[in-house]
């Protein structure tokens, strides 16, 4: 393992060593935080029970649906933005300041749109990753080289498959960087939404094992979201890196 | 002035939707006439300034402690090439995770009240401003400290005159993207758990099934985002500008 490696490590081990000391010697209350140790074990409890297998797979699902929409949806979205510059400049300051918009506010909205169940949580969502994906998607497109956009003009290219066989390609890094966000930004709107409105899920469970003082439920399934985001963000990442490496980039 | 224009008829086509769905589904959402006639009534009443103050206040204090924290964070980081590449993924997975799971631990260490608002809204906006400030300095040329290095300048000295100056352009960005996230935080706090406060009353006018008042409450809230956020936009790319 690189020196860079093995001190990352060595700082995240130590972190959660002092935790584990501060829970175990008493200075912090178990009724505030237990020790990561007991964290874990109470999560292997727990998945092996199957009790909270259905929420897993409920949420897993709505995040699946949301990312495959807002990655779709948001480079389309983008791309055609990008062909209009006049729509892109006036719609800028408008993305750049999405993100500062309170969406749960229009899980009412969604309900009467799409009904109870997942199509209102799946929106929120959407709506939380569609907009990186439009940004890194317009991000990427200003860095298309010149002379490739010539070069689809040569060959008499639509639009469309000028966007889907020059550009897609060349923008490919900044529509990684899109797709990252969108994961962690789906993940956010999903649980978020779980957490506050819905009635299954595990951003749910989090929210129902804290209103009834459950502690041990409540901290196995945060250790479960916070290692299942940690995992797929390490497994696109090096994914991304392989994959750009083969590139030459 | 062709670009204000083309704004104008963007705020004018969404409007415009806004009204057909509207139309579409009358009960889900108020039109933007009723909503704004709303927003006005809610700004003329008592009712309305305690919980506007009160997030207000949470969301000021939240957004301090976060530039503060981020900004040492970042910078100190960022000076020391292997700190940076150590903190660099870990700060990356630590912004991806949804925060909202561990609202319920800033509960329990802060209790009920604006701390744990401030906590919460802190928690959202620190890690991107430290990411941006991080990466700045970075990429700072070295020619740059090896000419504060030359003219014998003292650590502060590099600092202040030196660092800050020259990753303003990336800390502005990452300021505009810790707002944003710093409101967020203290907004969702006080929908999940809060007697006071723009989110409460979100919260509370869902309950009711209220929706002028959810969407008069979302509009002023979007209006100041977006106001802050486009002069913040402004400021990023005079100082991106001047840079290049």
């Amino acid at each position: 393992m690189s020196r860079v490696g093995f001190l990352r490590l060595l700082v995240v081990g130590g972190f959660v060593l002092a935790i584990e000391l501060l829970c175990r010697t008493g200075a912090v209350s178990p009724r505030v935080l237990i020790a990561p140790s007991d964290m874990a074990v109470r999560l292997v409890r727990l998945l092996a029970s199957g009790k909270a297998t259905a929420d897993i797979v409920e949420t897993l699902g709505n995040v699946a649906i949301a990312l495959v929409l807002s990655v779709s949806g948001g480079f389309a979205i983008g791309a055609a933005i990008h062909a209009v510059p006049r729509l892109r400049r006036a719609i800028d300051p408008f993305l750049a300041s999405y993100y500062a918009l309170p969406f749960f506010a229009f899980y009412p909205l969604f309900i009467v749109l799409f009904g109870l169940g997942r199509g209102a949580i799946v929106a929120i969502g959407f709506l939380f990753g569609v907009v990186a994906m439009i940004i890194a998607t317009l991000n990427g497109f200003d860095r298309i080289p010149r002379v490739l956009v010539r070069t689809a003009a040569v060959y008499h290219m639509g639009p469309f498959a000028a966007a889907l066989r020059i550009k897609l390609p060349s923008a490919i890094p900044y529509l990684f960087t899109g797709i990252k966000l969108a994961i962690a930004y789906c993940f956010i709107g999903v649980i978020a939404a779980e957490f506050i409105m819905a009635s299954s899920g595990l951003g749910y469970s989090i929210s129902y094992a804290f209103n009834n003082f459950d502690n041990g439920t409540m901290y196995a399934l945060m250790l479960f979201v916070i290692v299942l985001v940690t995992i797929v963000n390490a497994l696109f990442y090096s994914y991304e890196r392989r994959l750009l490496r083969r590139w030459g980039r | 002035m062709k670009r204000a224009f083309d704004t104008a008829l963007l705020v004018i086509a969404g409007l415009v939707a806004w009204e057909l769905m509207h139309l579409a589904a009358p009960f889900a959402l108020t039109s933007p006439a009723d909503t704004a006639v709303k927003a006005w009534s809610m700004l003329t009443s008592t009712a309305f300034w305690p919980h506007a103050a009160e997030t207000g206040k949470a969301f000021l204090y939240a957004l301090l402690l976060a530039i503060g924290g981020g900004l040492a964070i970042g910078l100190g980081l960022g000076l020391n090439r292997t700190s940076a590449e150590v903190a660099e993924p870990i700060l990356i997975s630590v912004y991806s995770l949804p925060k909202v799971t561990l609202y319920p631990l800033i509960l329990l260490i802060f209790g009920l009240g604006v701390p744990a608002k401030i906590a919460f809204g802190t928690l959202h906006g620190v890690i991107p401003i430290a990411i941006f400030a991080m990466n700045a300095v970075r990429n700072l040329a070295p020619v740059h400290f090896k000419t504060a290095r030359v003219l014998r300048l003292s650590r502060s000295q590099t600092l202040l005159t030196v660092v800050i100056p020259g990753a303003l352009p990336e800390i502005v960005s990452g300021l505009r993207i810790g707002f944003s996230l710093t409101l967020l935080g203290v907004l969702i706090g006080e929908m999940f758990a809060s007697q006071r406060g723009l989110g409460f009353l979100i919260m509370n006018a869902i309950g009711l099934h209220d929706v002028p008042t959810i969407m008069a409450t979302i509009v002023l809230l979007g209006i100041v985002a977006v106001s802050a956020s486009a002069f913040m936009l402004w400021l990023d790319h005079r100082l991106h500008h001047r840079a290049a």
